[in-house]
């Protein structure tokens, strides 16, 4: 009896053991590279190769660079405008489309609304950078039909960080308006129709019921995108930054590229650059997975 | 039987108008863009294109489409689509299938859910992976394209939570009849499973056809680029003077408005094509693997 549990179960790590095997060598093998941070690492040596140790001097080095507060600044401050914007209109965008009677109408909608969220920064940013151009872009061209100055979105370091968050709101907020929007459809319909009898209009409606009844969900989105506060969106940035808007618009993803692969080639520096993301990143999303799990009863598996 | 007479409110107007509004909010820049990859030169020049072409003609797809280069990083793309995605879809689905056991019934199977799990709350960065792949012989190779990200721990999970719901009964019916378990994974699991594999598969589709970033940093050699990539170099690369370094002269479509056009408009074919048929399993997918009971 023992021994046919055992067999049944084989088939079982069988099937995880691939899985396992591709993160070991590929997700786990890396987390030992991290003692390039520590050190004065040259390529030609190799990974794991005898590197001479600096200690913390690499962590010294970064914080004498005038760059790397910006930088930090930079990315909070996006990821934190995005983070809010990207939980309040969808969940508007959400309640819109729940008062919609039509289904069809509906669908339709839904369908062009999320569209965006499939197509990859290299094209959107394509796109944005054509028809934000000053001279010939669309949006200039609006602007100045109306009879207002044509402006510099993605050139200016005034304009760019809005110019990012409202870029990616328009990318992703009708992705994220099909998860109210589902989570909607999961409250009870009595409830509205208990309402209904004691005459509540649609207001009261969405503010005492419906609101309540995805009150989960929306801690849940909220939390997990504080975790991801040091992420501002790498894909994003790098396809639509250039050298007059870094003051504002460099964060700390692309600042380690540039770190490593770009001019300056210094592994070393953008190690630790990265290990200090990393492990502030771990604190920030375990703590969003445990608050999740504490407050909105979240277990992800 | 009431026939009500149906009251519009402004409330609803407005509502519409609005929802409206945001659909086309949506499509306008790709219809601008369609309107631009059939526009002539000059008249985009002028800056006048809108939402219909001027100056109709189809030299800007004649161009792309001459491209040895474009030729080459679409076959690329093509070979890791058709590598990556069964690999991302399989692995996910038996991987997936142990881990949607009762840790009672597979002891073990907390420890490799945490295994996993952790890939995606802390990661040794760039870098030493970059290094890693060096002194794998991978760079230059298609496999750094698909091997690394082969194992899509998030659709795992998604995976996880929706084979939890399929009812005990069933399988404890089938182990009655000597049913193994990869029996029991594919012949129950799986078909009872559309909507979620449908969902995973789109996630995985749309996530190699759209990675660019691991072409540019890994493909040391522009011909192996992955069409994103090629992409990036064209439409981006050319445009921003931050990552010039890397820029090849010979790609560049600077200047050439309805080519960028053009290639906009070709890359995105495939979702818009993919989308309506997995769009009503993504809908039903996506929500039930991702909120749990």
């Amino acid at each position: 009896m023992h021994k046919s549990i055992r067999r049944k179960n084989l088939a079982l790590h069988l099937m995880v053991l691939p899985a396992i095997i591709l993160v070991f060598i590929f997700n786990y093998i890396p987390l030992f590279g991290i003692v390039i941070a520590f050190q004065d690492f040259v390529p030609a040596k190799g990974l794991f190769g005898d590197q001479e140790w600096v200690g913390l001097e690499n962590f010294r080095f970064l914080f004498e660079l005038p760059q790397t507060k910006q930088v930090i600044i930079n990315t909070i401050v996006i990821a934190l405008a995005k983070a809010i914007v990207g939980l309040i209109i969808p969940i508007i965008v959400a309640l819109m489309l729940n008062s919609l009677r039509k289904q069809g109408l509906r669908s339709g909608i839904q369908t062009l609304i999320y569209l965006p969220h499939f197509i990859s920064w290299v094209i959107i940013s394509s796109i944005l950078i054509d028809i934000l151009s000053p001279s010939t872009g669309i949006i200039n061209q609006f602007l100045m039909q109306i009879g207002i100055e044509p402006v510099y979105f993605l050139g200016e370091p005034k304009y760019f960080r809005m110019t990012l968050v409202v870029s990616d709101l328009w990318k992703e907020f009708g992705y994220g308006s099909i998860l109210y929007y589902a989570a909607m459809q999961g409250i009870n319909p009595e409830l509205y129709e208990a309402s209904d009898i004691d005459g509540a209009n649609k207001l009261r409606k969405i503010w005492h019921i419906t609101l309540p009844g995805i009150r989960m969900i929306i801690v849940l989105l909220g939390l997990l995108s504080l975790g991801n506060i040091l992420n501002a969106g790498f894909d994003q940035v790098f396809n639509l930054y250039n050298i007059q808007v870094l003051e504002t618009g460099d964060i700390l993803d692309t600042y380690i590229y540039q770190l490593a692969f770009g001019t300056n080639l210094n592994y070393s520096l953008a190690t630790a650059a990265s290990l200090l993301k990393s492990i502030i990143s771990f604190v920030l999303i375990s703590m969003a997975y445990y608050l999740s799990y504490k407050y909105a009863d979240y277990r992800m598996f | 039987m009431i026939i009500r007479k149906k009251r519009v409110s402004i409330l609803t107007i407005i509502n519409i108008t609005i929802l409206i509004s945001l659909a086309l909010l949506c499509v306008l820049p790709f219809a601008n863009m369609l309107a631009m990859s059939f526009s002539s030169k000059e008249a985009i020049d002028e800056g006048i294109i809108t939402f219909f072409p001027l100056g109709l003609n189809v030299d800007a797809y004649k161009y792309i489409l001459s491209k040895d280069a474009f030729w080459q990083s679409l076959k690329i793309s093509l070979i890791r689509v058709a590598f990556g995605v069964p690999l991302n879809v399989i692995i996910a689905i038996i991987t997936a299938y142990p881990l949607a056991k009762e840790s009672k019934k597979f002891k073990t199977r907390t420890i490799y859910v945490w295994i996993l799990f952790f890939t995606l709350l802390f990661s040794g960065g760039i870098i030493p992976w970059y290094f890693l792949l060096h002194k794998l012989n991978m760079l230059n190779n298609m496999s750094a394209l698909i091997l690394p990200g082969a194992v899509p721990v998030f659709s795992i999970i998604i995976l996880i939570n929706f084979f939890r719901r399929i009812p005990k009964e069933l399988e404890e019916a089938a182990i009655m009849d000597g049913a193994n378990h990869w029996q029991i994974l594919f012949k129950i699991y799986v078909p009872l499973s559309v909507a979620s594999i449908a969902t995973i598969t789109l996630f995985s589709l749309v996530w190699h056809w759209n990675s660019w970033f691991d072409g540019m940093l890994l493909m040391h050699d522009p011909s192996k680029y992955p069409l994103q990539t090629y992409l990036q170099q064209i439409l981006i690369e050319t445009d921003t003077s931050l990552n010039q370094y890397k820029g090849n002269p010979e790609f560049s479509f600077l200047g050439n408005k309805s080519a960028r056009a053009a290639g906009v408009i070709i890359s995105i074919i495939p979702i818009v094509i993919a989308f309506p048929f997995v769009q009503r399993h993504f809908k039903k997918g996506l929500v039930l693997g991702s909120v749990k009971e």
